[in-house]
Order: C-alpha cells, then structure tokens, then sequence
C-alpha cells in the first residue's frame, strides 16, 4: 500500500502558471484526474512521477521525496500520454528490456507475466512499429506493470481505445486497485471517470476545484446542462424524436450536425438509441461536446 | 554504464534507416582515397592535404554530429526516454551507456575509415595513417561526447553542432587565428604533428596548440560536457504541453 502525497504544489513556466497550489492525497484504489484539456493534469502527473520539479510545495510518495529519485521507480509504475517508444524492438524484446531495467530476478517470467495481463503474448514477435495505437497502449501498460508496482500513473490511458478496449482496461485497473495497488489516471471525459474512479479529483485551470466519489462530483456537474453533438443519418427526424421522448431540454440544427441540451444526462443517453432506433435514424457521431464540460468545469471553478 | 541501455542504444541508432547514412560519407572518403593516389602517384603530402581537408574537417565531425545526437536526441524528442528514466537506474548509468555506444560507433565508421582514407591515398611506412588515427581517434572521442551532450542540453542540437563543426571550426578556423586555437580538431592534431616530426612541416601537418596544451583542453572539454550532461539528464523536464 502506497500513497502519494501533494502539499501546497505549484508549477509555473515562466508567466504561465500550469498547476496552482494544489493538495491531495492519493491513495491505494482508483482515483480518476478529471479536466479539461490544458487544466494542468500532465503536468501533475509528471511532478507525481518524479519528472517534473514543483516550483512551490512537495510531492511524496510514502514519505519520500520523488524529484530526483529514481528509487521510487520501484514502486511506480508509469504510462505517460506520448504514443513514442521503441520502435524497431518486438513487444516481446521491449519488455524484457524494461525488466531488466527493473533489475528483477526472473526478467523472462515478468516480461511474459505483464504481456499475458495485457493480452498481447499473440503479437509480442512483432515489432512495435507494426503495432495498432491499441496494441501500443497496451504494450505501455505491460512495461508499467512489469514489475509489479504499489503505483500507477497513467495519463490519458483511454486515448485512442476502442469501446471494447476501453472495458478491457478498465476491468483491469479495477482488478489492479482491488489487489490493493494505488491506481491513479487522468482523463477529460466526465462519464469514463465516472465508470471506474473511486475517488475523482477535478483541477482546472490548475487549481484543484473539486475532490469526492463519483455521486458527489456527479451531482455537482449533472445540475448542470450537458451538451451533445449528434450527427446521424437525419438530424431533422432524430431531433423531433429526442423532445417528443422528452429526452433533451433543446435542440439545435446548425453547421450539418446536432447539438442537444439536456440536464439529465443519463436518462438522455439511455433514451438515445431507443429513440433513434424507433425513429428509424442511423447514428454516426456521438459526443459530448467539449465547451459544454469546459462550461461545467468554469462551473466548477467559479463556485 | 547499463548492458540494456547499450543494447536499446545499439538497436536504436543502427537498426533505423538513418544508420545508412553512416556508410555514405566513409565510403565517399575511400574513394577519393583512391581517386587521390592514382592522381598524385600515393604522395603523402597530396594524402595528408586529403585527411586533413576532407577527412579531419568535414567527415569526422559531421560522422560524430550524427552519432552523438543519434544515439539520444530521436528519444529526447519523441518522448521515448521515459522509458529508460522510469526506471531504479541512475541517469549517470543511462549516459554513460550511450556515450559507449556512441564513441565505439565512431571508431568503427569514422575513425577507421579516416585511417584507410589516410592509407589508401598515400603514406610511408603508415606513419601518416598511425598518426591521423591518433588525431581522429582524439578528436572523435571530444565531438562525439560534445554533441551527445548538446542533444540533452538542447533541442537544438544537430543546427549548433553543424554550426561549431563546420562555421566555427572549418570556415572562420581558416581565417581568424584565435579561432583556431579553440578548435577540437587543432587540439588533436598536436598529436599527430609531434609523431611525425621533421616530416609534419613537409607534409602539411599543422596544429595551432602545442601537445600538452591540445591534449588538456581534449580531456577538460570531454569530461567537462559529460558532467554537464549527466547533470541535465537528472533534471531533465518530461511534460506535456499541457
């Protein structure tokens, strides 16, 4: 069991002040890092992980300092958000390499262990260059896991995944933070946060605007509209359809997609594709649109 | 020094498609070499003007240029080295690996090669070739450790290595005196000039130091750069831009 530790943390480059004295303790179990993009949350991550000096305050990790210690890469374990890595080596050889980095005893049998965690033992003979941006993703969070660590960070994890990806690692993390490991990940998206994180921490603009579970920041953001951008097969009949079903607050056509508004988020995303089935329309597009989180963040912020 | 690391270095810097052009200026050098002595019927004097123009000014440099900046800076830029730093290794370890890698790379595909060069076109009792081996060997080691250093210090690095190799020690060395005197390549070539002896003046081997002065800003600048490296590489920034 480990724990990481922030106290009065800021980091500025320049005039920019990136993350703005922020406190919290991460603890073992699942803790999302929600925000929008630009809120600071790499930057976090990277101070958690020992590759970034904070400009004021501390981070520790079970006591210790992390800047300059490449020791408490023992117990962490890290996924950084770039897609680079070494490209001309075969899954399997860039594993072995990051365990023997780790100095374990049986290099082979971690290697293999964290590639079969990921599900990718099939593909280890090819070479990462060869790889999907799902396959890579994967490929990162064997060499986080290769040895075993109390921590892990990952940043942006669900980036780029494909839904059945996307569950697949989150019933892993989930698996790995009931083994009693400290899981902590960062994301912009409200409702994967929501799915897996015990604990969410919300930060933005660099300022850490909200801390609880997933009922308390859930409420805190659903008392707010939400804000979807639908394209479909026909817009015109699927919008009707949405205020016929009382799904959505409003409804806007403009620029060849649909905007709806709804201050209940859930019952308009179960409604949703009965509604688009029964109204005969194909959907292409859905998402949430990303002013209307930054609205909900400000929201947040200005609380 | 880390036996993965040189190994990942290794397959880095050799296993991508830039590593062809480690052969292309080497094997320039040889056939001008050759070119050299069927021209100049193998005068030592015609090949020293070869391996000191082409080969000391503007292949070994430019060979160390794309070794030491190719063995870190691809992952300094792309973000890859996390993997390397993320891990219960000292840094120092880290660096000093892929200098190893870098300095054997460039006795293989520079150092070598401007001795062959040296052979081919003309020498008398390899005299010539032991003593250009001992400047490029020298010379080689202080670029190769300079530029890997630069592409930790800075982004920049490939642009103000080409600037010091070529602008400051090929073009203003030719004409501003004091340049010369700070110039890895005339530090090296003090060796050389003193193995050769009476015969330096008459083949055209020139150093603007003295040995003992070559020799100490050698090892001061190699040192003093890879301490500097070692140093940035412990602190060194990886975030997002976010």
């Amino acid at each position: 069991m480990s724990t990481i530790t922030l106290t009065g943390v800021s980091r500025w480059y320049g005039n920019v002040v990136a993350v703005n004295d922020v406190t919290m303790t991460v603890g073992p179990g699942i803790t999302g890092l929600l925000g929008p993009n630009g809120a600071g949350k790499s930057t976090l991550i990277s101070m958690m992980g020992g590759f970034l000096a904070p400009s004021a305050g501390t981070v520790t990790l079970d006591g210790g300092t992390v800047w300059r210690n490449p020791a408490i890469y023992r117990t962490i374990g890290l996924v950084p958000e770039a897609e680079a890595m070494y490209d001309m080596v075969t899954g399997w050889q860039f594993l072995l390499a990051n365990a023997r980095l780790h100095g374990l005893a049986d290099a082979e049998a971690a290697a293999r262990r964290a590639l079969e965690t990921v599900e990718m033992l099939d593909a280890a003979d090819r070479p990462i260059a060869t790889y999907s941006k799902g396959m890579k993703q994967r490929v990162k969070m064997a060499t986080a896991l290769v040895h075993d660590p109390a921590v892990l960070l990952l940043d942006e994890p669900f980036n780029g995944m494909d839904p059945r990806q996307r569950l697949h690692l989150m019933d892993l993390l989930r698996r790995l933070a009931a083994e009693g490991r400290t899981v902590l990940f960062s994301s912009h998206i409200l409702e994967e946060v929501e799915q897996i994180a015990g604990t969410i921490e919300v930060l933005v603009a660099g300022r850490h605007a909200a801390s609880g579970d997933y009922r308390r920041i859930r409420r805190l953001m659903t008392e707010r509209p939400h804000q979807y951008t639908i394209a479909s097969s026909d817009d015109r009949r699927l919008a009707a359809a949405l205020v016929a079903a009382g799904a959505a607050d409003g409804v806007t056509l403009a620029g060849g997609s649909l905007a709806v508004q709804t201050s209940d988020w859930g019952r308009f995303v179960h409604a949703l594709p009965r509604v688009a089935r029964d109204a005969g329309v194909r959907l292409h597009d859905v998402a949430p649109a990303d002013e209307s989180l930054e609205s909900v963040f400000a929201y947040l912020v200005a609380r | 020094m880390n036996p993965v690391v040189m190994e990942l270095t290794v397959r880095g810097l050799l296993g991508r498609r830039r590593s062809l052009l480690l052969l292309v200026l080497p094997v320039l050098l040889l056939g001008l070499a050759a070119l050299t002595r069927w021209a100049s019927g193998a005068s030592p004097s015609a090949s020293a003007g070869l391996t000191d123009g082409f080969a000391m000014g503007t292949l070994l440099p430019l060979m160390c240029l794309l070794i030491g900046t190719g063995v870190i800076g691809p992952e300094i830029d792309d973000g890859s080295i996390v993997y390397l730093l993320a891990k219960p290794v000292p840094r120092r370890s880290i660096l000093l690996a892929k200098l190893a890698v870098a300095l054997a790379t460039t006795v293989v595909f520079a150092v070598l090669p401007v001795m062959a060069g040296a052979a081919i076109a003309g020498d008398v009792e390899l005299r010539l070739t032991t003593a250009y081996g001992v400047a490029a060997l020298l010379a080689g080691v202080a670029y190769t450790a300079l530029f890997l250093a630069l592409s930790v210090l800075t982004r920049n690095a490939v642009v103000v290595g080409l600037l010091y190799a070529l602008l400051w020690e090929s073009v203003l060395g030719g004409y501003v005196p004091g340049v010369r005197d700070v110039s890895i390549r005339q530090w090296a070539l003090a060796p050389a000039e003193r193995m050769l002896g009476y015969r330096a003046s008459g083949w055209g081997v020139d150093s603007a130091v003295s040995m003992p002065v070559g020799l100490t800003l050698l090892a001061v600048v190699t040192v003093g750069v890879t301490w500097l490296a070692i140093r940035r590489l412990t602190t060194l920034r990886l975030a997002a831009a976010d």
